[in-house]
C-alpha cells in the first residue's frame, strides 16, 4: 500500500508540473499579450510606456524566469493578482467560484439521486420493452445540447410561469429561495447528460454483478429479491459507478462553462472566458490549475478508497 | 462490389452476422439516422431548398411553411438550409477531429502497451496531463491559439481527444501483447512493428469501430458547442452551434429557428451515439446469445 501511495503521489505532482506548464504556456501563446489588448487602439501611446506597462507587470522577463516567479508564489500561497484590476485572483475567483460549485453541485446530486434507480430497473428488466425504451432516452440525454436544453426551459418556463426568474442570479445569503430558483433550470441543463450517462454506467455494473455467481448463490440460499438486487449486486456495481462519478465532474464544469452562458450567471466558466480574452495571465493560470487540480485530486482520492476497499488493486 | 466485399469480411472478422445484427435494432436504427443525415451533407448544393446565405429580410423570423419547411431566421434565411449546410460542417469537423484523436491517440496507446516500461509511463502521464483538462476548456485555448475556423476547430477537438483514445487501446493492446501468439509470432522473429500491424491492430477494430461512433457523436457536441460560445465556425458559414446562439436572441419571438437548430444537433449526434452503442452490444462476446 505504501508503495502504490508513493507511485500514485508521483503521479499525481507530475500531471500537476504538467498542468501549470502548459496553463502557463497557453495563454502566453494566443496571439497579442496583455499590454496590446489592455492599450487597444489608442495611437497615443509610445513604445516607451509600452516598455514600462511591460515591466511593471513583469512581462519583459524570460518566459522561464516567469514560469518560476509564479510557481515560487505558488508554494508561497500567492496566486498573483490580477493584470487588470490589480486585485489578488484569489479575490476574483472567490467571488465567482460559489456560483459554479452550487451549480455543478446540484447538478451533481439530482444525476446521482435519479440514475442509479434507473440504472438499476433497466439492469434489472433488461431486454424488455421498458429497458428499450429507458435506453433510447439516455442516449437522447447523453445527446442533447445542454445549451439548447437551456434555451428551450427558459422558453418553456416563459411560456408556462412568466413571473418565474429564469436567469440571472441572486446569492444565496441574499435571498435563499430566489438563489434556489434561478439554479432550478440551469440545474436540469447541465444535469441532463450527466444523469443520462451515470445511469448507462449504473446498468451496465449493474449488469456485470447480477450474472456474478455469488448472485446465484445469493438466490439459491432464499435471500430475497430485495436484498439480492439492493444489497448484493448494488454494492458491487458501485466500483465503476463511482469511477464515471470522478469522471463526470470534470464534465460538470466543460458545461459550466456552456450553462453559464445560457442563464447568465456570473461563475467561474465566463470568468474564465473573458480573462482569456482579456489575456489576463495569472487569472488564467491560477483558475486552469484550481479547476484541473480538484479534477485530478479528486480522482485520485477515488483510486486511494478503491486500494483501501480492494487490495488486488494496490497490488497491481 | 469490392467495397461491399471488403464490408462483409471486416464484418465477418468481427463475428457480426446478419443474426446477431437482427438482435440489435439499435444499430439499424442508429445507422439509418447517420446515413440520411451523411447524405444531406454531402448533398447539401442539391438538396438544399434555398441558399443558406441568401436573406429575405421581409420574410424574416416565420414559422414552418410550405415555402420554408422549417421556417425562417432572423434575416429571412432558410432555416432548413442553413440546417443541412450546419450538418455539413459539423460532420467535417467532428469527423476529421476524431480521426487525428485516432490516429494519434490509438499510436501513443498501442506504442505504449507494447513497449511498457518508461515509455508507457511518460506516454501515459501526458495523456492524463491533457485528459485533466476540462474538453470545452482546452479546446478554447488551442482555438484562441491557432485562431478560429474549421481546421482549427477540428484539430483543437482531435487534441481534447487523443487521451480518449489512448487510454481505450492501451487496456486491449497490454491483453494482446501478453497472449500465447503473439509470444509464439515473436519466437518464429516477427518484429514489434510486424506484431502491430498483423495481430494487434486486427483485435482492436471492434474496439475503434464503437468508440469512433461514439467520439463521433460527442465530438459534434463540443464542436456545437464551442460554435454556440462563438468561437468555433465564425460566421457567415452555416453551423448548426451558432445557428442556435443567434437564434436564442430571438426565442420569445420567434421559437422555431432554435428548436430546430438545437434538434438538428441532437438528432445527429443521437445516431451516432445509438449505433456505436447498439454495434458495442452486438460485438460483445459476453452479451451475445445471452439475451
Amino acid at each position: 500500500m505504501a508503495r502504490y501511495l508513493a507511485i500514485r503521489l508521483s503521479d499525481l505532482a507530475i500531471v500537476l508540473f504538467g498542468v501549470s506548464v502548459i496553463a502557463f504556456l497557453m495563454i502566453r501563446l494566443i496571439p497579442g499579450d496583455a499590454v496590446e489588448i489592455m492599450l487597444g487602439a489608442n495611437a497615443e501611446v509610445t513604445d516607451e510606456q509600452i516598455a514600462l506597462l511591460r515591466t511593471r507587470l513583469g512581462l519583459d522577463e524570460p518566459a522561464i524566469s516567469q514560469y518560476f516567479a509564479w510557481i515560487g508564489d505558488l508554494f508561497r500561497g500567492d496566486l498573483g493578482t490580477s493584470l487588470w484590476t490589480g486585485v489578488p485572483v484569489t479575490q476574483e475567483i472567490g467571488g465567482r467560484i460559489w456560483v459554479t460549485l452550487e451549480l455543478s453541485l446540484l447538478a451533481l446530486l439530482l444525476s446521482v439521486v435519479l440514475a442509479v434507480p434507473a440504472g438499476c430497473a433497466m439492469a434489472y428488466f433488461r431486454s424488455s420493452a421498458a429497458d428499450y425504451v429507458i435506453r433510447v432516452i439516455t442516449i437522447a440525454g447523453v445527446t442533447v445540447p445542454n445549451f439548447w436544453l437551456g434555451a428551450l426551459l427558459i422558453f418553456l418556463f416563459f411560456a408556462l410561469f412568466p413571473s418565474f426568474p429564469s436567469v440571472g442570479w441572486v446569492d444565496f445569503s441574499v435571498d435563499p429561495l430566489g438563489n434556489l430558483a434561478r439554479l432550478l433550470l440551469p440545474t436540469i441543463a447541465l444535469a441532463v447528460p450527466v444523469l443520462a450517462t451515470l445511469s448507462r454506467i449504473a446498468r451496465s455494473a449493474m449488469l456485470d454483478s447480477l450474472g456474478q455467481d455469488y448472485i446465484r448463490t445469493a438466490r439459491s440460499k432464499g435471500v430475497s429479491e430485495r436484498a439480492v438486487v439492493f444489497k448484493h449486486a448494488l454494492r458491487n456495481a458501485l466500483i465503476p459507478f463511482v469511477t464515471a462519478l470522478g469522471i463526470s465532474a470534470g464534465y460538470l464544469f466543460g458545461g459550466a462553462i456552456v450553462v453559464e452562458q445560457v442563464f447568465a450567471l456570473p461563475g467561474l466558466g465566463r470568468l474564465m472566458i473573458g480573462a482569456i480574452a482579456e489575456r489576463n495571465y495569472p487569472l488564467v493560470q491560477a483558475s486552469i490549475l484550481l479547476v484541473t487540480a480538484t479534477f485530478v485530486f479528486i480522482n485520485f482520492l477515488i483510486d486511494l478508497a478503491y486500494a483501501a476497499l480492494d487490495p488486488r488493486i494496490s497490488l497491481r | 462490389m469490392s467495397a461491399l466485399a471488403s464490408v462483409s469480411r471486416l464484418g465477418a472478422r468481427l463475428g457480426l452476422n446478419a443474426r446477431t445484427l437482427r438482435r440489435q435494432p439499435m444499430v439499424w436504427v442508429g445507422g439509418g439516422l447517420m446515413l440520411v443525415q451523411v447524405l444531406l451533407a454531402l448533398g447539401a448544393p442539391v438538396l438544399a431548398p434555398y441558399d443558406p446565405l441568401a436573406q429575405d429580410i421581409l420574410a424574416r423570423l416565420q414559422g414552418p411553411s410550405g415555402a420554408h419547411w422549417l421556417g425562417t431566421d432572423q434575416f429571412g434565411r432558410d432555416v432548413l438550409s442553413r440546417i443541412i449546410y450546419g450538418y455539413r460542417s459539423s460532420l467535417a469537423i467532428a469527423a476529421s477531429a476524431v480521426a487525428i484523436a485516432l490516429v494519434i491517440g490509438g499510436f501513443l496507446g498501442v506504442i505504449a502497451a507494447v513497449k511498457g516500461g518508461w515509455i508507457d509511463r511518460i506516454v501515459m502521464r501526458l495523456m492524463d496531463i491533457l485528459f485533466a483538462f476540462p474538453i470545452i476548456l482546452l479546446a478554447i485555448g488551442i482555438i484562441a491559439i491557432l485562431g478560429p475556423g474549421p481546421v482549427t476547430t477540428s484539430v483543437a477537438i482531435g487534441v481534447v481527444y487523443i487521451p480518449i483514445f489512448a487510454r481505450l487501446l492501451r487496456g486491449p493492446t497490454l491483453v494482446i501483447a501478453a497472449s500465447e501468439y503473439v509470444a509464439g509470432a515473436r519466437a518464429i522473429g516477427a518484429g514489434t512493428s510486424r506484431i502491430i500491424v498483423s495481430h494487434i491492430l486486427p483485435n482492436l477494430i471492434s474496439v475503434i469501430l464503437v468508440q469512433a461512433s461514439l467520439s463521433l457523436s460527442t465530438a459534434i457536441l463540443v464542436e456545437a458547442s464551442l460554435s454556440f460560445l462563438g468561437i468555433g465556425t465564425q460566421p457567415p458559414d452555416p453551423s448548426l452551434g451558432r445557428m442556435l446562439a443567434e437564434a436564442r436572441g430571438y426565442l420569445l419571438l420567434s421559437p422555431w429557428d432554435s428548436i430546430f437548430s438545437g434538434a438538428a444537433i441532437l438528432l445527429v449526434s443521437f445516431g451516432f451515439n445509438l449505433f456505436g452503442d447498439g454495434l458495442r452490444d452486438a460485438l460483445d462476446p459476453r452479451l451475445r446469445g445471452s439475451d
